[in-house]
């Protein structure tokens, strides 16, 4: 038996040995810039978008601002917990959390409250490198040895997956979108940081975003 | 003036009927639209945990950290649902930065519920430090902070405040004294 490689919802076949700078690693390097426009892309029903802090939402700015877009610019490691909070109270939109795999690290936990919850409306997509980007390209202390579709499936996500290459991340997210159980996509990418710049006003952030899924006028 | 008038007969009832704290809380809650209830267990305020499961009314669920619960009810306010998260003391020192960097810049009424150890009998170091702590840190973050000592001040405390936090787009803490839940203390 191949324990490299599982048979995902969607029939492609993925890698999810190892993560971003592991060597086992099977899954294609892409970039987190090209793959968030391409997740946009796919958006047609006013889907709720949460970015992560720092890289991950400087790419879902610059892959166009929406208004249903949440730029998080602190709180590292909350992204999900936002992403799920969003979930519930709106069952009826489905909710995209971009967390960075050093982000995702810090609340670990999350996961599990995730898995018990099970909404029917909830992708996250992991953007992993391996690195603290911003703040210098450290690697992290999970670089080369954790696999965080394992992670995900054994605190209780069955529907994760690597994404093998662009065409079966476009895949994933499509099935995803309506699979009516939460999903997890993990996606190695490369090490170039963040295409646009934020506007660091938080409460602009808020006020837009929540207006952009209907809960202010 | 009438609504004033309200909340101290009601409080009058409740003090008559001999209605325990976690009651109140939990009405108070509901009759502010509080729907979602995020939790980091805690033994004093088990009951309260206990009668919110029970309450078809309410969502509510444990989360892994007290910091996380934060997110899920800025999240679920973001999308049109007032959130509460309750934790004991030594949960507080967890959530700094998620007060400092998310609940406070982005005006999020997160409604804070904390079991107040530490003080009054305490056997466990560790929760005294964060108990003298924590209200210097909601100080110097400007979280409107209440610590609840009387069973009859509770009902027009957490009222008001949570209506305050709703209208004013700022997050407020309700620390329950032992003097009002009993609180925790070692078996002799």
């Amino acid at each position: 038996m191949n324990t490299n490689m599982t048979q995902n919802q969607s029939g492609a076949v993925s890698a999810h040995n190892a993560p971003g700078g592991g060597a086992a690693h099977n899954a294609k390097v892409m970039n987190r810039f090209e793959l968030t426009k391409r997740l946009v892309g796919q958006l047609k029903h006013e889907e709720a978008v949460i970015g992560g802090i720092g890289n991950a939402n400087f790419d879902l700015w610059a892959a166009g601002q929406r208004p249903q877009n949440f730029y998080m610019l602190g709180s590292m490691g909350l992204t999900i917990p936002i992403g799920l909070g969003v979930a519930i109270a709106q069952p009826q939109r489905h909710v995209v959390a971009l967390e960075g795999d050093g982000s995702l690290l810090m609340q670990l936990g999350c996961l599990s409250t995730v898995a018990m919850l099970k909404p029917k409306n909830f992708t996250m997509v992991l953007w992993d490198n391996g690195i603290y980007q911003i703040t210098g390209s450290q690697p992290t202390p999970a670089a080369g040895h954790a696999d965080f579709v394992a992670i995900a499936r054994g605190l209780g996500l069955p529907n994760s997956n690597w994404a093998a290459d662009e065409e079966d991340f476009d895949r994933l997210f499509a099935t995803a979108l309506k699979s009516g159980v939460p999903s997890l996509i993990a996606v190695r990418i490369d090490n170039k940081p963040g295409v646009g710049a934020t506007d660091r006003d938080p409460v602009q952030i808020r006020t837009r975003f929540m207006q952009g899924i209907g809960a202010k006028k | 003036m009438s609504e004033s008038g309200a909340q101290t007969a009601e409080v009058s009832a409740h003090e008559k009927a001999g209605t325990p704290w976690h009651e109140i809380v939990l009405a108070s809650l509901k009759s502010n639209n509080v729907k979602l209830v995020v939790y980091v267990p805690d033994r004093v305020f088990t009951p309260l945990i206990k009668a919110i499961h029970d309450d078809p009314y309410f969502i509510t669920f444990a989360a892994t950290r007290e910091e996380e619960a934060i997110g899920i009810v800025t999240g679920a306010w973001m999308g049109g649902m007032r959130g509460a998260v309750l934790m004991q003391t030594s949960g507080f020192a967890t959530i700094p930065n998620a007060l400092a960097s998310l609940v406070c810049p982005s005006q999020i009424p997160a409604l804070i519920f904390v079991s107040e150890r530490g003080t009054l009998g305490e056997f466990n170091l560790g929760q005294a430090m964060v108990c003298k702590t924590m209200r210097p840190v909601l100080d110097s973050l400007g979280v409107e902070t209440h610590t609840i000592t009387r069973i009859d001040e509770l009902a027009f405390i957490i009222d008001r405040s949570i209506k305050q936090a709703v209208a004013t787009l700022a997050p407020v803490t309700f620390i329950l004294s032992p003097l009002l839940t009993g609180g925790k203390v070692i078996k002799q």
